[in-house]
């Protein structure tokens, strides 16, 4: 049984058909082609699924497509604007933010939810934000760097 | 891990999702955080959820001398509570899961859950709050202390809401504390403890320990504890967590009294 959800995705509208059971990180990478939401360790451990939905830090893997029925979401792929790097992406970059970078969508876009609420957060913070985000090159060092660049930048 | 087929239904009032939990085998389904996984391990199968997200059932509003708590309220909601007396609110939701949980997870889809390891409810029990419930019959008050009858168990009905969660303010002088020692990869309590402290006394409760959160008998917590029931796992085995809980009570009960001291 399936039934058709909208929402607008990187601000475009899209819609598709789901069934009751779809969950999100699904609905965008098999549904729309999105697959800068990565599928780590599907439990709602690791935090490399998370988009931004209503502008709030979700795990992809632990939503109902239904649930975003609606809703504004926001996925790794719409962060650029014009071929323009967001300022976050910039920091990883050159901070060395990332290794292999299969955690970085997820954790760009938990960095943003902080930062959206927290121009200039500590270290303390960063990590506190960083609690549901795994990375298993354990390059955090890095990361904390990068996002305390992000937002002096900001 | 993909849920087994369900049906997904989205209540527009209370009346709505009363009725469409009538079905055998539905869930309602707030924010998810513990449903969704639960449902992805087939543990939960079922045959239909009622999304119960989108009622007018949020939001922290001060009235008459109590504090009423929608119980779609999320734990990124509760962080930023600032009311005298009942600091252990925000200073326990800031504590729960990670922000991506935070931003979906509500109080009332944690009480109901009544994992025997959530933090809030400890925080509920110090502070005396009791739950709204309505289903089809009508409504009725339930003190927190009748809610958890065991792990993952409660005194709800299945076809049963949580509509409100009310919670006395404290008088001035009065203060309160949430300590806890998480285990380091799940996050969850293996000990907690929520105090409250203040002209009329000083209440403590633990969670992370037993079958179900408790409330301590007034008097030394370290006594108490001393013969409460309390479970013992590869984690922690009973005599550490027995410590474990003795230890968050006196710290949580340390800094309720350091907030409850009148300010020079």
């Amino acid at each position: 049984m399936s039934d058709t959800v909208a929402f607008v995705v990187n601000g475009e509208p899209r819609s598709l058909e789901v069934e009751g059971r779809t969950l999100l990180v699904h609905a965008l990478r098999d549904g729309l082609g999105l697959t800068g939401a990565h599928i780590g360790c599907d439990t709602s451990q690791c935090g490399t699924c998370t988009v931004l939905m209503d502008g709030r830090a979700v795990k992809s893997c632990t939503v109902l497509a239904h649930q975003a029925d609606g809703r504004e979401l926001t996925t790794i792929e719409g962060l650029a604007s014009d071929g323009e790097l967001h300022a976050l992406q910039r920091a990883f970059v050159e901070h060395h933010g990332l290794q292999c970078g299969f955690c970085t969508p997820g954790i760009i876009l938990t960095a943003a939810d902080l930062l959206a609420r927290n121009a200039s957060p500590s270290d303390d913070e960063i990590r506190h934000a960083l609690r549901g985000n795994l990375c298993r090159c354990t390059g955090y060092q890095g990361i904390v760097e990068s996002i305390r660049a992000a937002g002096a930048a900001a | 891990m993909i849920p087994a087929p369900t049906r997904y239904a989205r209540a527009s009032d209370i009346v709505h999702a009363l009725e469409l939990l009538g079905e055998d085998d539905a869930k309602a389904i707030a924010g998810g955080q513990s449903l969704i996984p639960v449902m992805k391990l087939r543990i939960a199968r079922p045959s239909v959820v009622v999304d119960i997200s989108r009622l007018d059932l949020r939001g922290i509003e001060p009235r008459d001398g109590v504090l009423h708590i929608g119980p779609l309220t999320t734990w990124a909601e509760l962080a930023d509570l600032a009311q005298p007396g009942l600091e252990a609110i925000a200073e326990c939701a800031r504590g729960i899961g990670d922000v991506q949980v935070r931003n979906l997870g509500t109080i009332g889809g944690s009480v109901v859950h009544a994992d025997p390891a959530s933090d809030m409810p400890a925080v509920l029990l110090a502070l005396g709050a009791t739950l709204h419930l309505r289903s089809r019959e009508g409504e009725r008050a339930v003190s927190i202390g009748d809610v958890f009858v065991g792990p993952f168990m409660t005194e709800l009905e299945a076809q049963e809401l949580v509509v409100d969660i009310i919670v006395p303010v404290p008088p001035a002088g009065s203060g309160s504390a949430y300590a806890s020692v998480e285990h380091p990869a799940s996050g969850f309590a293996l000990a907690g403890a929520a105090a409250l402290v203040g002209p009329e006394g000083e209440s403590v409760a633990i969670t992370g320990v037993g079958a179900t959160p408790f409330a301590l008998p007034t008097g030394d917590p370290r006594e108490a504890i001393g013969e409460a029931e309390i479970f013992g796992d590869r984690f922690a085995p009973e005599e550490y967590r027995r410590e474990l809980a003795a230890v968050v009570a006196e710290r949580a009960l340390a800094t309720a009294r350091e907030r409850a001291a009148p300010k020079r």
